[in-house]
């Protein structure tokens, strides 16, 4: 289906809680320019600008694309500007691909970013309304209920949720772009770090970064020739459900069953723990591991958490997750996903450094969005379809 | 450069006049009379509340009305420890889904007079209402849902316990 | 490049204040009727993408509303834009190109009256530079217009002409919001609202909706007595600053519109989103386009111009002329950011 597409440039800023050295145009230039270096291209080789960013009252920009435009080399070229909550920057890289896909384009840059010390991120997502829930507890309080529900129906036990966040603050050690570099983490950190909303303590969550992710995607006649390896794109696939309705499953959701069902089928994987050998997977707090690996499908329902428990997902178990920190360690919300995308593109390209998983052949890219509600995955390989 | 320019403030204030829509202006009438007021979908025959004007899971317009007692289960809740800006409520307070008797959705509120350690899902609670000379336009009418002297009751699997 | 045509189309009523009503609530019969007009169910759309502003509705997320409200169960393959719904339709076309899907439904709701929005719009500018300024959409607009009238052959009599006709043409529109015969020398006679425009030179405040159903090849032909085909589609964007561009010029337009094939063949009608009477002036010379095409037969943007969805009623009201046999090729345009800074083209045919 469609034209063969490769990723053949990635490039990341240097995630922080505050990058005062640039502004928002020269965060989103800082990714694009080591995206084409990677892919030794120049900003006149690129045919089309596609870019996501999460809500606009992060940044106090409306469609902040228009102002964006000059720095990203669009002038004159389509550009387009995608928003579906947090898993935007795993839907951006899919738009971005559709257009190589389609043959419309030849190559594609595509850059995801979030500021979020340039505004009030606390005010941007609680602007008082009279009458949506008056309880405004931040994504925290929105997801520890369903993390309760989770723990409540898999009998897991406590330290699940810490031997996540030690794991994957571990790895951001060997990322130089993650955010968090915590030298000294223990369990007994996270353990005496304070509940912030039972059963999450502070260091099982994200943290909240500035940073931007960028990717050039090109046609296979293109990728093939590309300087470094391209990871070659196997499947692509988004699905969203509604926020609550009678009988909605929350902790594993059916659209992430859905999305990951046709990801695995357009890229023929039947047994996705075996046939995925790394993955880079949304978890802003900790719990989300094993929740999501039973709605990946790599471990039954009401056994993620065994995966976590026996180290499986650990930089030297057979299914490697986040091996990159993930967003508990670098959280730029609107490039989060991106950041999976990309990171599972380094890990099939063998670009990933330290953290990087020998022999990784095939790597999935998974972001979600709203309340367990969006989703979007890819799956990248290393080897030319 | 000396002293070079690295932040400036640039504050933004607009005003804006929210719709509430008509399924949740009626939501929000039944409260200012300390009625709670749901709406069934005409195709599922699921019991939506807060009354949305629409079933998210058929797609259609939600019109009958149906009016729910103020006693529910809790099915799930978080202890949220820290302060929520603009908010008189004091941590640590507990946050709760709270499916009321004869709805077959959660209600998000808070739960109150039992200390947070002892809240559990499966409990039986029912709404502690403010005074009525103080009742608004507001869920917030009611301060908490508060436990009730009966016994727990055993949760569904949310998949199961809605009319297919 | 496969055959992909809008096979259906709705909107709200344009109103400036839909009262009690909220965006879903506007937008949930235009989806429906949309919908209906297609025979088919959401459930058989191969894909869903909307376009809509957060700063619009003042509140994060909002597009989550509508998710809320169209059934998006069991889980649709979707996404949003937060941009016109014009190009929530270009991305869907993008998807049905690449085989993905073989059908979408687009949609987009733009309540303008919540906030104001005069001054929301002052914050799609540069946010060091510029939006701290606050200016305003209008005296943007004034900018370009006052460009325009100094540096070429067309003056003030024809801008009202533009406003004089567009609403002229609404009479027959249903859906618009001003309509109307008005004497030229008695709109000239007005006050400025801020020089050189007056206030017919410029967009009403609207809350609205839109709604197409896009079909690829047979599906298309099963479904639809005369499905518009899109014969071509491009969008391209130009830089930010005001000062780098010449206003008086919209060379996206033109771009997009070469791209698009606009020139390829005779031309019955243009929807253009001209929100202010100079633009129109602009985008037509932008586009070639001939007498005898008759401009906004809808009324356009001066006659209803519900922000984030009145690019998309441009697609379906070019498309429903070429449905209904009225027409046989027209084109529609979208437009985004200040003073034309961002352009799409859409060619539109009959068989």
């Amino acid at each position: 289906m469609g034209e063969l597409c490769g990723v053949v440039g990635i490039g990341q800023t240097k995630y922080a809680s505050k990058r005062g050295d640039l502004s928002i145009a020269g965060l989103v230039r800082e990714a694009g320019i080591r995206a084409l270096e990677d892919a030794d291209l120049d900003w006149k080789d690129i045919d089309a600008v596609v870019i996501g960013k999460a809500p606009d009252m992060f940044e106090g920009v409306m469609m902040p694309e228009l102002y964006l435009a000059d720095a990203l080399g669009a002038s004159g070229k389509p550009m387009l500007r995608v928003h579906t909550a947090g898993s935007v920057g795993g839907s951006t890289s899919i738009v971005a691909a559709s257009l190589v896909q389609a043959g419309i384009h030849d190559r594609v840059l595509t850059v995801a970013f979030e500021k979020q010390s340039e505004s009030n991120a606390m005010w941007a997502l609680s602007s008082k309304q009279p009458f949506s829930p008056h309880i405004n507890a931040g994504a925290g309080g929105y997801f520890a209920p369903h993390i309760r529900t989770y723990m409540r129906r898999s009998q897991a036990p406590d330290h699940i949720g810490m031997l996540v966040a030690l794991k994957d603050r571990l790895n951001a050690l060997k990322n130089p772009y993650a955010h968090l570099q915590m030298e000294d983490i223990s369990l007994q950190k996270i353990e005496a770090s304070p509940m912030l909303w039972a059963p999450i303590r502070y260091l099982e969550t994200c943290p909240s970064s500035d940073g931007a992710c960028a990717m050039v995607l090109a046609r296979e006649a293109l990728a093939k020739d590309a300087p470094r390896p391209p990871a070659w794109l196997v499947g692509t696939a988004m699905r969203t459900e509604p926020t609550m309705f009678p009988g909605r499953e929350e902790v594993n959701p059916q659209a992430g069953k859905d999305c990951a069902a046709d990801v695995y089928a357009q890229a023929g994987i039947t047994d996705p723990r075996k046939d995925i050998d790394v993955a880079e997977v949304y978890v802003p707090f900790s719990w989300f591991e094993p929740m999501w690996m039973e709605n990946l499908g790599f471990a039954e329902e009401g056994t993620g958490w065994q995966m976590t428990d026996e180290g499986a997902t650990a930089l030297d178990g057979d299914m490697p997750i986040n091996a990159s920190g993930g967003v508990l360690s670098s959280n730029p919300i609107g490039a989060s996903g991106m950041i999976r995308f990309a990171e599972a593109a380094l890990q099939v390209r063998g670009m990933a450094g330290d953290h990087q998983i020998d022999g990784a052949r095939t790597a999935l890219g998974h972001a979600y969005g709203g309340g367990s509600q969006y989703f979007c995955m890819w799956i990248v390989r290393s080897e030319r379809p | 450069m000396e002293n070079p320019v690295e932040e400036i403030q640039t504050p933004i204030r607009l005003d804006y006049q929210y719709t509430a829509g008509e399924a949740t202006a009626r939501f929000l009438r039944g409260l200012k009379q300390g009625r709670i007021l749901g709406q069934r979908c005409p195709s599922c025959r699921n019991v939506i509340v807060p009354a949305r004007g629409a079933c998210a899971r058929c797609g259609v317009a939600t019109k009958e009305e149906v009016e729910l007692p103020d006693v529910g289960t809790v099915t799930t809740f978080c202890v949220v420890h820290i302060p929520v800006p603009g908010s008189a409520v004091k941590p640590p307070f507990v946050c709760a889904t709270i499916k009321l008797d004869g709805a077959d959705i959660g209600l998000f509120h808070l739960v109150g007079g039992i200390p947070p350690d002892q809240v559990r899902a499966g409990m039986r609670v029912k709404a502690q209402w403010k005074p009525r000379e103080e009742w608004d336009y507001t869920l917030e009418n009611i301060l908490y849902f508060t436990p009730m002297d009966e016994p727990d009751v055993e949760l569904d699997d949310p998949r199961s316990s809605a009319h297919a | 490049m496969r055959d992909v045509a809008v096979v259906s189309f709705a909107q709200a009523p344009n109103v400036r204040n839909a009262g009690a009503m909220n965006e879903v609530e506007i937008l949930m019969p235009v989806v429906a009727q949309a919908l209906e007009k297609s025979t088919l169910t959401l459930q058989e759309i191969g894909f869903t993408c909307s376009g809509s502003s957060d700063y619009l509705a003042g509140a994060p997320f909002s597009f989550v509303m509508a998710i809320d409200a169209i059934g998006a169960w069991p889980p649709i393959s979707e996404s949003h834009v937060e941009m016109d719904g014009a190009w929530a339709l270009y991305e869907a076309w993008v998807k049905i190109q690449h085989g993905a899907a073989d059908s979408a439904l687009v949609y987009s709701f733009g309540k303008s009256s919540p906030g104001q929005i005069r001054d929301v719009l002052a914050l799609q500018l540069d946010p060091y530079y510029m939006a701290p300024l606050w200016p305003d959409s209008v005296s943007l607009a004034a900018l370009q217009a006052r460009a325009l009238l100094e540096s070429s052959a067309y003056g003030e009599k024809d801008l009202a002409e533009v406003a004089a006709r567009s609403r002229r043409n609404a009479q027959s529109n249903p859906k618009a919001q001003l309509a109307g015969d008005f004497d030229l020398a008695a709109l000239l006679a007005e006050p400025y609202l801020v020089s050189p425009l007056r206030k017919h030179d410029c967009p009403p405040i609207t809350d609205g909706a839109s709604a197409v159903v896009l079909a690829a090849g047979d599906l298309a032909r099963r479904i639809c007595e005369r499905p518009a085909w899109i014969r071509g589609i491009d969008h391209r964007i130009e830089p930010h600053a005001l000062g780098v561009r010449d206003l008086t010029r919209s060379p996206s337009t033109e771009l997009a519109g070469e791209k698009a094939g606009a020139a390829q063949g005779p031309l019955d009608l243009a929807e253009l989103h001209a929100p202010f009477t100079h633009q129109e002036l602009i985008l037509r010379d932008a586009l070639g386009l001939k007498e005898g095409v008759e401009i906004n037969p809808s009324g356009g943007a001066l006659a209803a111009n519900p922000v984030m969805a009145a690019g998309l009623a441009r697609i379906g009201e070019a498309a429903s002329r070429i449905l209904s046999g009225s027409a046989n090729r027209a084109l529609a345009h979208a437009t985004s950011g200040p003073c034309l800074q961002q352009n799409l083209v859409c060619v539109l045919e009959g068989e």
